[in-house]
């Protein structure tokens, strides 16, 4: 039984990532209607600039961590504004090659400019799991989930009691309503991308010190389309609730199931989890009915 | 092909209804094929492998085409149904002797039975979430067969199959290999342009175009979405099933998510809803890393680099610029080449009198 649950304790904490990452997914689908497969390739590049500037550069990670998340916010505007904004109103798929065509853009430059060689991101915490109750639990876990935790709070507070989270939520409800009291759903547009970026940054700096920072850190991106799915595409507390459970299933089951098939149960269940759940209930647990049946 | 319309006038439905209905656009089209035919003539074995290469890709393209550019369904598990297909073929080969022509339609036909299964959700969802469970089916498959070692031969999950050999001949040089390829290419060409005009393809269009309207002038949704990923994965199987043979070897690693990008990006840039923009499309993506190998060898051999030290930054280089031609064509041009030579073929066909 210590097995199941050092398992899954640690599957909820890969889960909080998940959802970390999920969320700035969710974020520019609501608000934008882009599905963004470049995810994963944002938050390689958060990692790609994080540890460059500690282990590279030898900065200190107070300023580094600004330096990221300030770049990372830019880098939102900046494609919103230069690569997404032509396609407003364009059907499904050309929307989705962009992302996909941007996502090999950033793989490409990302190696170009840092090399293709795994850097470290160092991190100053213990190496040692604690261990409570028989369960292991490693110290950057920990860290994660509460990352993780804390971002989703702030969040939620942006959203409810700011100005601008509100402006957020109206053209996530219907864009044309919101033009019509004066927002500007262009900045929003944008920000989306911003905060997105950012919540990638952070999952950057994360999965970096886990993984090492080269380009396979952009694979995280896809543990999130079944995260999403799960929990409902267009909404934050689904997101969440998806990357928890996707990171459950797939600990246990990897746990469980890597013995008998040698490995790569991870990156398999999410997605027959996601089939099922696509058949059965294709809005997820927390998303709105809107799908047509076709 | 450049050709004028003016005297010519139809008498008879087969004549209007022909493929080509202006004599000198047949021609063209017949000197097309038969230039095809002798491009061995001219070519070394080098240039025929990059042929062969275009040609396979070719097969693959057209058949996205029919299942995103036609009937408006977006897939990212191409690439999977031509794993299908591979190894199919190349089991059928090695296990029970099956000829390679009778193991190009039957990976065909397991790849359309496994892409037919995965079709099954876009009865339910489409657009973004069809997008998602077709990546799903990409990785499905790919675990699958890598993880089942009846499939896949074992721990590499590679399967080398014997020099495939027709009536005796092996098929063993580029040259050789190249007309067991063409024929098969051609065949998957005129059957794609035939089906794309008739009952079939009108209906894919106009479920593409609008499903609900379709389904109110009466298209059976249900039925030719799903028949659109048969053909489609149809296609993918048998373009697999000659990879199989061209390579002498059925391996995973040729069909992963990456070859699912790239044959989508074949389709957009050559056109959507184009079977000659799939063909041009998949000229283009082939060529792309080997003309951008010669052109940065020639700039490193100018500033006196090895290709050594430039090899890591071409490959850099070359993701670079695929995804941001897929970005520049999606913004600027995004009805793709086939556009582009129709607004060339649009200028000269009244010129030099164009007002």
């Amino acid at each position: 039984m210590a097995f199941f649950f050092d398992l899954l304790v640690n599957g909820l904490m890969i889960g909080s990532m998940y959802a970390l990452v999920a969320m700035g997914f969710v974020l520019i689908y609501k608000a934008t209607s882009v599905i963004n497969f470049a995810q994963g390739e944002l938050v390689m590049f958060g990692g790609y600039i994080a540890a460059a500037m500690v282990s590279l550069y030898h900065l200190p990670l107070a300023v580094a961590v600004p330096v990221l998340l300030g770049s990372m916010v830019v880098l939102g505007f900046a494609l919103e504004r230069g690569v997404l904004r032509p396609l407003v109103g364009r059907n499904v798929i050309s929307v989705v090659m962009v992302t996909i065509g941007l996502a090999q853009v950033f793989q490409g430059l990302a190696a170009m400019v840092w090399g293709a060689a795994t850097i470290n991101m160092p991190l100053p915490i213990r190496l040692e799991p604690y261990i409570v109750w028989e369960v292991f639990i490693s110290p950057i876990n920990l860290v994660a989930a509460v990352a993780s935790a804390g971002f989703l709070v702030a969040f939620a507070y942006f959203f409810r009691k700011s100005r601008m989270g509100i402006a957020m939520r109206a053209v996530a409800n219907d864009q044309q309503a919101a033009m019509a009291v004066g927002i500007n759903v262009r900045l929003i547009f944008a920000l989306s991308w911003a905060i997105a970026g950012l919540a990638a940054g952070i999952g950057g700096i994360v999965w970096g010190n886990m993984l090492g920072v080269d380009t396979h850190l952009a694979l995280v991106g896809l543990k999130v389309f079944p995260a999403v799915i799960l929990g409902g595409l267009d909404s934050v507390p689904g997101a969440v609730l998806g990357g928890l459970i996707i990171g459950a299933v797939e600990s246990v089951a990897a746990g469980y199931v890597d013995p008998y098939v040698g490995g790569g149960t991870k990156d398999f269940v999410p997605y027959v989890l996601m089939i099922v759940v696509l058949m059965i209930r294709p809005y997820g647990f927390l998303g709105r009915e809107i799908i047509e049946r076709v | 092909m450049i050709n004028r319309e003016c005297g010519v006038y139809q008498t008879t439905y087969e004549g209007d209804m022909a493929l080509y209905p202006v004599p000198l656009a047949r021609y063209a089209a017949l000197g097309g094929v038969v230039v095809l035919f002798l491009i061995p003539l001219v070519a070394d074995s080098h240039q025929m492998a990059i042929v062969n290469l275009i040609a396979l890709a070719s097969i693959g393209a057209i058949g996205l085409n029919i299942l995103v550019g036609y009937t408006g369904q977006v897939s990212l598990g191409h690439g999977a149904f031509m794993m299908v297909g591979s190894y199919t073929a190349a089991i059928l080969t090695t296990r029970y002797g099956v000829p390679f022509w009778l193991g190009l339609p039957a990976g065909g036909a397991v790849a359309a039975a496994v892409g037919t299964f995965f079709g099954i959700p876009s009865l339910r969802i489409k657009g973004l979430y069809l997008a998602i469970a077709t990546l799903a089916a990409q990785f499905i498959i790919e675990w699958t067969i890598n993880h089942s070692p009846w499939i896949s031969g074992g721990a590499q999950s590679t399967i080398y199959t014997p020099t495939p050999t027709f009536l005796g001949w092996p098929i063993n040089t580029e040259y050789r290999r190249y007309y067991m390829i063409l024929p098969v290419g051609v065949i998957a060409y005129v059957a794609a342009l035939n089906l794309v005009r008739s009952r079939i393809g009108r209906a894919f269009i106009a479920v593409r175009d609008r499903d609900v309207a379709a389904q109110i002038i009466g298209v059976d949704i249900f039925r030719y979405k799903l028949l659109a990923f048969a053909v489609s994965s149809f296609y993918a199987g048998v373009a697999g099933a000659l990879w199989t043979y061209y390579l002498k070897i059925a391996n995973y690693e040729h069909f992963t998510l990456v070859t699912s990008v790239q044959y989508l990006a074949m389709i957009i840039i050559g056109g959507l809803g184009s079977v000659l923009g799939s063909v041009l499309g998949a000229v283009f993506i082939t060529m792309l890393p080997i003309v951008l190998v010669y052109v940065v060898e020639g700039v490193a051999a100018l500033f006196g680099f090895a290709y050594a030290s430039i090899a890591d930054f071409l490959a850099n280089l070359r993701l670079i610029i695929f995804g941001g031609l897929i970005i520049l064509f999606l913004t600027i041009e995004p009805e793709g080449l086939y556009r582009m030579w129709g607004n060339v073929k649009r200028y000269f066909r009244l010129w030099p009198f164009s007002y």
